[in-house]
């Protein structure tokens, strides 16, 4: 909430809360939730982020949930809560007849349906209607021919939007070839229509590339598919994801609320936004925020939406689908524009008409937000992992700083639920500011418990293409080609981070002779005021000097001095500390008494060892302990189910083989044979639940 | 006296001379050739020393001698096999420059079979003993030096170990023992077996008097492995260190099974199947230094309050995430790790056999500085049931707290003892009286949280307000009941119709905490998120307690093992 006060753009929210029409008798709102199997923490923050709005607005909110959820977080920030039935969600939040009652008994004015499965139900919206019950949303119609690929294309061509131009057919020849991609305008992308994804897909940027692309694609349209279609469409370079908020009332009014920049993606899941482009001119932005606003209006839209464009190279823009709810990314949109869409959300639901004009409607700096999922960056940009929230805490005391999440310490985060944890929007003047500050939200942003993606977060927002603005949706695969392998120090980097375990080190052991009250037998400290540490990262070996005076470490490497000073709370899971003059938040992940230091220092976590120099002397002699040798044994990547086991003990298999199948999080991976061998033994069976790191199969 | 001495240091000299001679080996009428010698050499002792060799340099010698241990060649294989020499053990355990050495010049007395050759005498003989400090804390050690006579025990050797375990009860202080040793030295015989027994003596004499630690650095067979056995904690080292009565050749030839070192006594064996070891570490140097952190749990003796260390965790700091950490159903299972690192200070817990037994959790922590001990029953693991090994791992650990002023956190979530044939007959009537009489016989502050089920006699065992419980407490998830609804209803209501509304009434009555807080066995019913808080205050109030049971020779507890 503070958060909120010190967005400039919060404020003028504040002061609309007067004009809010709702009783404040008894309730105004229910919240219900859709859950099922996957039951999105996502989805509960967007709940948790409607009832503050109602609070604000001075609207009572009741939280309807199953049994199971009694101590969800939202139903602990509502002010009511019904109990609509057991865990399943037939039984409960699908069960319509106990939403009704439970809108009956608390006297509820209007219904925020969730998202999902009652949120598109006619039936319902019906029942509500007999009742005189207000329902937050558009309209079910609007939502269906949206929700609708092919019936959105056409709707919105006939609302003179941009789709992206094609031709599906046979093309008689090359000339003909070449009269169809002149018409679509280059680049062009021809393939076969009935090969799938990108097979045999060729750009031709002129009408040469054309010729030669109908060539070859024909030969194999025929050679490969025995169909001789061809599809020729316009080929979007450098796709850029960018999307339209848009507010439209129930009176055929509707405003655009600029744009948000949504295109560093993995897997089309969207990672990091910004609002606005950095891309965008005024007329590229007024072109698409009026084409927005027409199809809003030929759909009868009431409420916010969102519509979705993909933006080339040369600031084309092409419709790909409107998205009918509030968005995970709206919170970027209300920084820069001051407006609080859920309070739209419900004004309009009332039935009034939008409070402003088109030219009301300001860009007032910059915001970005962060998607902070449980996730392991390190496989494929991130795959889905699981734990308990043991330590928790959201970097709420920095100004400019916005968390919306459904999650608190102690959360399980299972396979069932959606991996995210939370929104981080920072706001700044300008965009330099507000990445700044999200260096500093994600440093300072605690999670324990759980493998979580802020590795890849804080490398993104400081990547000098990010940085410059030159981004597209395929970003991360072209500058992590060979995968995400954390922050790559430098070397003054290198020499801050060893000295800060050097000097964690020494001031974890000063405080291990430091006992208090009365004893016995007198205690005598080992005096010094020197160590001689040897420190290891990444299997490389410094000797370090640390001297102290009082909190300031003077750390010697290779002959450089670093200065290192800070309260050096041992208990604290934030290390705020100065470092030569610099001031640094890092975390201490791992202590142990061998001397493994686990920082995490710009985002990535580092393990290091910090040995006196007696202890790393002798420890050469310690024996190698020997891998396990991993050829022979398949341990599942990530928690999951097991959907399928394609082997059986004495079957032989080869290298690359398939042997079995996890899924994870609607994700399915194919596990393989690491060598050609005969199966050993198989530790799992369809239908199975594996963590990280379960044992699979053995091979011979 | 002083001629006395004189006397025994020719003597002794000559001793060494003798051997000498011998050693260098084949002179014809070697017996009179020693006689004639002898007979000079007790004329001339004392000029024969101040011209050779001055009383310093011979202390040099000595000195560089005993530093030396079996020499370069056998610490270098010492090195080979991937362990450190008693020296450099005792160098990485204690502060620097904190370690004094005593008898140094020790040496084994044994003659006969060529032992008494001067090669074959060695300064210190098998053992480093001495005193030092552990981050400042006094603390009396000994290390077998495997160079020496594959540390073998000596009556010299024994002798040593009994001296600085005499002078550690003496003064109060510590003992950690770094077992490395091939087994008695069977030159010496019987005298030998005397040094064990004389060890063993001491272990008894001491235990509760001052914290015993062995760590086992190697081998330690036959007889030897009952010192570790009496101490308070057995650590060993992995891949390096082994603990048996009789070694895989015996085994083959008594019982003709095949079996390896490392499976008849290797650290995994210890620590997962037979209990022997509380925990094991990865080589010498993790484990010495996980040794100075252990160390700075325990009090110095039991004379002296459980140690406070400066803490920088807030003392009323709240845990949101305990809240939410028992689950509605109550069959579902929980990680009672969970709440305990959630509540101790710097979520810093020293679990002690974290792999044997694995229902129950024990172990050391600190709350607002404090140690304080934790038991805990663990719903992961069979339900957090109680059998005949968690029983055990549970009342050694209470009565080691008990022995040295460490306060008891008890978590309970205990749905009874563990029913089945194997159970009744290995004993889990005696086994469970153990932990029981642990808990009933502690006179140190007790807390007892009960997180969730503490059902039957096993809610009695765990620390409860009738077994004189300072503070119990009860999160708004416990069920205090005599049995789980199920199996109640089936007993009360044998035979009705309705058993699941029968059920439905069993639970609403009794599977809550209100049963035991209306009779006062629970003293409040607290949010689990404030927990750490009242511990800490609770712990505050209750270090003045004082407690004491009757005169009694001493107690005696069901003791007999299997």
């Amino acid at each position: 909430m503070a958060a909120y006060r010190n967005t400039p753009g919060f404020q003028r929210v504040l002061h609309a809360v007067k004009h809010v029409c709702f009783s404040k008798q008894r309730c105004g709102v229910i919240i219900c939730r859709y859950s099922t199997v996957y039951d999105p923490n996502e989805k509960v923050s967007l709940i948790i982020r409607v009832i503050k709005t109602c609070k604000k607005m001075g609207i009572k909110t009741v939280a309807v949930h199953s049994d199971v959820d009694s101590s969800a977080v939202h139903v602990k920030v509502a002010d009511e809560a019904v109990c609509v039935g057991p865990a399943p969600t037939s039984k409960s939040y699908l069960n319509m007849d106990a939403i009704m009652n439970a809108i009956k008994q608390t006297g509820a004015q209007a219904v925020h349906p969730g998202y999902g499965f009652l949120s598109e139900n006619k039936e319902f919206a019906k029942r509500l209607a007999a009742e005189g019950v207000t329902f937050i949303g558009p309209d079910t119609h609007a939502i269906q021919a949206m929700g609708d690929k092919i019936e959105s294309k056409l709707i919105a061509k006939a609302a003179k939007v941009n789709t992206i131009p094609g031709f599906d057919g046979v093309v008689k020849d090359a000339e003909e070839a070449v009269k169809i991609a002149g018409e679509i305008g280059y680049p062009v992308m021809i393939k076969a229509s009935a090969g799938g994804g990108g097979k045999g897909m060729r750009i031709a940027w002129n009408d040469e590339e054309t010729r030669e692309g109908f060539r070859f694609s024909s030969q194999e349209a025929l050679s490969s598919f025995g169909d001789d279609r061809l599809l020729i469409e316009k080929f979007i370079d450098n796709p850029r994801h960018i999307e339209i908020q848009v507010l439209a009332d129930k009176h055929g009014d509707a405003l655009w609320l600029n744009e948000r920049e949504c295109s560093i993606q993995r897997r089309n899941q969207k990672v990091v936004e910004e609002a606005p482009s950095t891309f965008l001119d005024p007329d590229t932005r007024r072109a698409m925020g009026e084409q927005a606003v027409s199809l809003a209006n030929a759909v009868k839209y009431s409420s916010a939406g969102t519509v979705e464009f993909l933006v080339d190279s040369k600031k084309n823009f092409y419709f790909l689908e409107m998205n009918t709810r509030l968005q995970v990314e709206h919170p970027i949109t209300e920084c820069i524009t001051g407006l609080d869409l859920v309070q739209q959300m419900i004004r309009i639901a009332k039935g009034y008409k939008l409070q402003h004009k088109q030219s009301d409607i300001p860009i007032n700096g910059w915001a970005v937000e962060s998607r902070v999922y449980a996730e392991d960056p390190y496989k494929s940009f991130g795959l889905p992992s699981i734990g308990r929230l043991s330590q928790y805490q959201e970097p709420l005391d920095l100004p400019n700083v916005r968390v919306d999440s459904g999650i608190q310490e102690g959360s399980d985060i299972s396979i069932y639920y959606d991996p995210m944890i939370s929104k981080l929007v920072t706001y700044g003047k300008t965009r330099e500011e507000a990445l700044k500050k999200m260096e500093d939200a994600l440093d300072n942003y605690v999670i324990r418990g759980v493998t979580h993606n802020i590795p890849l977060l804080r490398e993104i927002i400081v990547h000098p293409r990010f940085v410059s603005g030159d981004i597209s949706t395929k970003f991360l695969p072209e500058v992590y080609p060979d995968g995400f392998k954390g922050h790559m120090l430098t070397a003054g980097e290198r020499r801050e981070l060893l000295a800060t375990a050097a000097a964690l080190y020494v001031a974890a052991q000063l405080r291990s002779q430091k006992f208090l009250g009365d004893l016995r037998v007198s205690v005598v400290p080992a005096e010094s005021r020197q160590w001689e540490l040897c420190v290891e990262l990444d299997k490389g070996v410094h000797m370090l000097g640390v001297s102290r005076s009082g909190n300031n470490y003077t750390v010697e490497i290779d002959g450089e001095k670093v200065e290192v000073s800070g309260e050096w709370n041992l208990a604290s899971a934030l290390l705020p500390i100065t470092i030569n003059g610099k001031h640094r938040t890092l975390q201490c992940l791992l202590r142990t008494a061998a001397g493994e230091i686990s920082l995490q220092y710009l985002g990535t976590s580092f393990k290091l060892r910090v040995l006196s120099n007696l202890a790393a002397s002798l420890s050469k002699h310690m024996p190698e302990k020997v891998p396990e040798d991993t050829s022979s044994i398949l341990r599942s990547p990530m928690p999951g189910s097991v959907v399928a086991v394609s082997v059986k003990p004495g079957d032989n298999v080869a290298e690359g083989q398939e042997i079995c199948v996890i899924e994870a999080m609607k994700m399915q991976n194919s596990m393989t044979a690491a060598k050609t061998a005969k199966v050993k033994s198989v530790h799992c069976k369809a239908g199975d639940t594996v963590g990280e790191g379960d044992l699979l199969v053995e091979l011979e | 006296m002083a001629t006395y001495a004189l006397m025994r240091s020719s003597l002794g000299l000559l001793h060494g001379l003798k051997c000498s001679f011998k050693s260098v080996g084949q002179i014809p009428y070697g017996a009179a050739a020693g006689a004639i010698t002898q007979a000079k050499g007790l004329q001339n002792a004392r000029c024969y020393s101040v011209n050779h060799l001055s009383v310093q340099e011979r202390i040099e010698k000595k000195r560089k001698a005993a530093l030396t241990g079996g020499g370069q060649l056998r610490i270098a294989a010492q090195h080979k096999r991937g362990k450190l020499t008693a020296r450099e053990r005792l160098e990485l355990l204690l502060d620097p420059d904190s370690f004094v050495e005593y008898d140094m010049f020790v040496e084994h007395r044994c003659s006969d079979f060529g032992m008494e050759a001067d090669h074959n005498k060695y300064p210190g003989d098998s053992v480093v003993t001495g005193q030092g400090r552990i981050n400042g804390r006094l603390v009396y050690v000994f290390s077998q030096d495997f160079t020496v006579f594959g540390g073998s025990l000596s009556g010299a050797h024994a002798q040593k170990v009994c001296k600085v375990m005499d002078q550690a009860m003496m003064v109060g202080a510590p003992v950690i023992g770094l077992n490395d040793s091939g087994g008695a030295r069977i030159q010496e015989g019987v005298e030998s077996l005397a040094g064990y027994a004389d060890i063993f003596l001491r272990n008894v004499m001491a235990s509760g008097v001052v914290p015993q630690i062995s760590l086992i650095m190697g081998p330690c067979a036959g007889g030897a492995v009952y010192s570790p056995a009496l101490t308070d904690f057995t650590f060993m080292v992995k891949d390096t260190s082994y603990l048996f009565i009789t070694g895989p050749d015996v085994v083959k030839s008594v019982t003709n099974e095949d079996v390896t070192q490392e499976e008849l006594g290797g650290a995994k064996t210890h620590t997962t199947v037979s209990g022997v070891a509380h925990r094991a570490f990865e080589n010498d140097v993790d484990a010495l230094l996980n040794l100075r952190d252990f160390f700075n749990f325990l009090p110095l003796s039991n004379k002296d309050p459980a140690p406070v260390t400066e803490c920088h965790d807030p003392r009323d700091r709240p845990v949101p995430g305990l809240d939410t950490i028992v689950p509605f159903e109550s069959t579902k299972a929980y990680d009672m790790l969970d709440i305990v690192h959630g509540i101790v200070d710097e979520r810093e817990f020293f679990e002690i056999m974290p792999n044997y037994a694995k229902n129950i959790v024990v172990g050391f922590a600190r709350m607002n500085g404090r140690t304080v001990g934790i038991v805990g029953n663990q719903p992961k693991v069979a339900s957090g049931c109680l059998d005949v090994n968690s029983s055990v791992k549970g009342a050694r650990f209470v009565r080691f707290c008990d022995a040295f002023n460490i306060p008891i956190i008890t978590f309970v979530d205990v749905p009874g003892f563990l029913p089945g044939t194997a159970q009744e007959y290995g004993g889990i009537i005696r086994h469970g009286a153990k932990l029981l009489y642990a808990f009933a016989e502690a006179t140190v502050p007790k807390i007892t949280v009960i997180t969730r089920k503490a059902y039957g006699g096993a809610y009695d065992v765990m620390s409860s307000k009738h077994l004189r419980g300072d503070v119990n407490y009860a999160w708004p998830s416990a069920e205090v009941a005599v049995m789980g609804a199920k199996g109640a209803v089936q007993i009360i209501f044998r035979g009705k119709e309705n058993q699941a509304e029968a059920e439905a009434e069993y639970v609403e009555k009794f599977a809550n905490p209100f049963p035991a807080a209306v009779r006062g066995f629970v003293d409040d019913i607290i949010q689990p998120s404030t927990t750490r808080k009242r511990l800490c205050r609770d712990l505050e109030v209750l270090a003045s307690k004082k407690q004491t049971n009757p005169w009694k020779k001493h107690a005696n507890i069901p003791f007999t093992g299997p």
